[in-house]
């Protein structure tokens, strides 16, 4: 039996942030009842004209540049012409034969090594409106809803440059890190605002000639896109295993039976039949606007995880995780700045923070720790004043109150005791009560010393230094 | 001058696409006259056109935009006006066999 490897590329549709769509002034906000954001453009009414929204194409260019694109300086929009319930004019907007994005591309990171993944080209186009079923039973008519007709919606298309699944996680999350980061989609995918589609072949191991390409819609989930790489690497080896020969299709991921199946061939049997649309006057990109788009993007995670090791000695798994959300990283930078140690404030992220975050399904931004409570919190535990232990309560507490880390402190009375003759009292408590213990640690069973330890900050109630009961019961004990 | 040659085959192609019925007779009159029309319309092909970049449009206009502001929809009561059919707010159309537009 041959041995087959997959080559995978992806064709990725992102609906853009932009508060209205991209030909009319209608709302994108998603989950409004049924045709309440829609117009007599956007319905594709006769002798309507549309005019192009500058934010949807000032995103493009974002996207382009964050993909290193190279952006002509002159791109149109083209009619693509099909005919379904869901495109009102039966033609859709978008661009096929001057593109605003071209040959770009975006690195990943697998088992620790780079990778790049070439991008064809980076395209803006309006999004289709909704089908669902009728409620009446028996009856089978479609319903439409056309609130997401002319949602702007980019589409990035990339080579087929990737051949396992880690290959194609690492590609949806840095790509999806990347559009979060320069702020053009909140990528919900639960919303449908980031929606993936499949390019499989596969391949002889070991050779280089491509095998014949089938394409993948419906795959709503990153989830979904593993199950169907998974399942659509093992139908066509098989197939040819057996002798047989893959067609080249497009295909449907059915969720509920986990795999493809082949769409009808009349029903893909397209024939776009593009032509620049003569409603919509050419974009020109001169040269001064994208250098301006340029310098308004925000600093990218590959730099920043570069910078975070540089500049704040960070070790390379904690400035990864810093970085991953803008929000994340502008939390830890802020907290550095009020005064707090950068690896200490970076423990308690990684730990702490995060956790909570995740908890409470909240971006840092939203947290009701502020970076500078934090700075203060990590001060308290490296002038002394607190033990990491009574931190944690603290931490807890000022989530619990919205008081500041030293306010909790100074009420609660948590202040570490440094006074030796203070700690030295509770040791000699404990040893008198604990004869057991003492017995066996004299005996050489050191390990009962922790539990000595343990008895002494419970008597202190967290407040003793315990390095100092440490010494002081070594001390007494040797 | 040579004709475009549109061929019965062609009319009914776009015909599908166009999702229309035709007739025979139809089939044949369409292809009568699209013949003639792109016969008469390859006149330009006599142009030299050699240094001259290709056109997407007629009007020496480009970057005609719109700021992104919300302006008021249709009331749906106006926006499903026109349709055949309707069900709760939703414009109804026979049953689409497959999910999937082109988006």
């Amino acid at each position: 039996m041959t041995q087959y490897e997959s080559v995978i590329g992806f064709e990725v549709h992102v609906e853009l942030n932009t508060q209205t769509k991209i030909f009319c002034g209608c709302s994108t906000r998603f989950g409004a009842p049924p045709n309440t954001q829609v117009c007599p453009i956007c319905l594709g009414m006769p002798g309507t004209l549309p005019v192009v929204n500058r934010q949807a194409i000032e995103h493009t260019i974002r996207t382009a540049i964050a993909l290193n694109c190279t952006i002509p300086e002159h791109s149109n929009f083209d009619r693509k012409n099909y005919y379904y319930p869901d495109l009102p004019k039966s033609y859709q907007v978008s661009q096929n034969y001057a593109i605003t994005g071209l040959a770009g591309w975006l690195d990943i990171e697998v088992a620790g090594e780079t990778k790049r993944v070439r991008i064809n080209n980076v395209h803006l186009e309006e999004d289709a409106g909704k089908l669902v079923h009728s409620n009446i039973p028996g009856d089978e008519s479609s319903l439409v809803d056309l609130n997401r007709a002319g949602t702007p919606l980019i589409e990035i298309v990339s080579e087929p440059d990737m051949g396992t699944a880690d290959d194609a996680v690492a590609y949806m999350n840095t790509l999806k890190n990347i559009l979060e980061y320069i702020d053009v989609s909140d990528c919900n995918m639960h919303e449908g605002r980031l929606r993936f589609e499949l390019n499989i072949s596969v391949r002889e191991v070991g050779t280089e000639k491509l095998g014949t390409k089938v394409e993948i819609k419906n795959l709503n989930s990153m989830k979904t896109v593993l199950k169907c790489l998974d399942h659509e690497t093992r139908r066509q080896s098989e197939l040819l295993n057996a002798g047989g020969r893959v067609l080249q299709e497009t295909r449907l991921w059915d969720e509920a039976a986990a795999m493809t199946r082949a769409m009808r061939s009349k029903e893909v049997a397209h024939d776009y039949r593009y032509f620049p649309d003569p409603d919509l006057v050419d974009i020109h990109i001169p040269a001064e606007w994208r250098e301006e788009v340029r310098a308004s993007l925000p600093e990218l995670q590959e730099a920043k995880r570069r910078r975070f090791v540089e500049q704040y000695a960070l070790p390379e798994y904690d400035a990864k995780q810093l970085t991953n959300s803008q929000g994340v990283a502008k939390y830890f930078e802020s907290a550095v700045a009020a005064g707090g140690a950068p690896k200490a404030v970076s423990n308690w992220m990684m730990t702490e923070v995060l956790r909570e975050l995740n908890e409470r399904e909240m971006t840092a931004s939203e947290f009701p720790l502020k970076p500078a409570g934090l700075a203060e919190l990590v001060g308290l535990i490296d002038s002394g004043k607190i033990n990491s232990k009574t931190a944690k309560h603290v931490f807890a507490r000022t989530l619990e109150t919205g008081a500041a880390p030293t306010q909790i402190v100074e009420q609660e009375g948590l202040v570490q005791i440094d006074d030796s003759s203070e700690v030295e009292k509770w040791v000699d408590e404990t040893l008198a009560e604990n004869a057991d213990a003492v017995a066996k640690i004299q005996a050489g069973q050191t390990k009962a010393m922790q539990a000595l330890v343990g008895q002494v900050m419970k008597k202190s109630r967290g407040k003793a230094n315990p390095r100092m009961v440490n010494e002081i019961l070594a001390k007494k004990l040797g | 001058m040579t004709s475009p040659r549109i061929d019965e085959e062609m009319v009914r192609h776009v015909a599908t696409l166009a999702r229309l019925e035709l007739s025979d007779d139809e089939v044949e009159g369409f292809r009568t006259d699209l013949d003639m029309i792109l016969t008469h319309s390859s006149q330009l092909d006599e142009l030299d056109t050699t240094d001259v970049p290709p056109t997407s449009h007629s009007l020496p206009l480009s970057n005609v935009f719109r700021e992104d502001v919300i302006t008021p929809s249709l009331t749906p009561e106006d926006a499903l006006s026109n349709a055949p059919e309707q069900e709760d707010g939703y414009f109804k159309v026979p049953a689409v066999i497959q999910e999937g537009g082109g988006a």
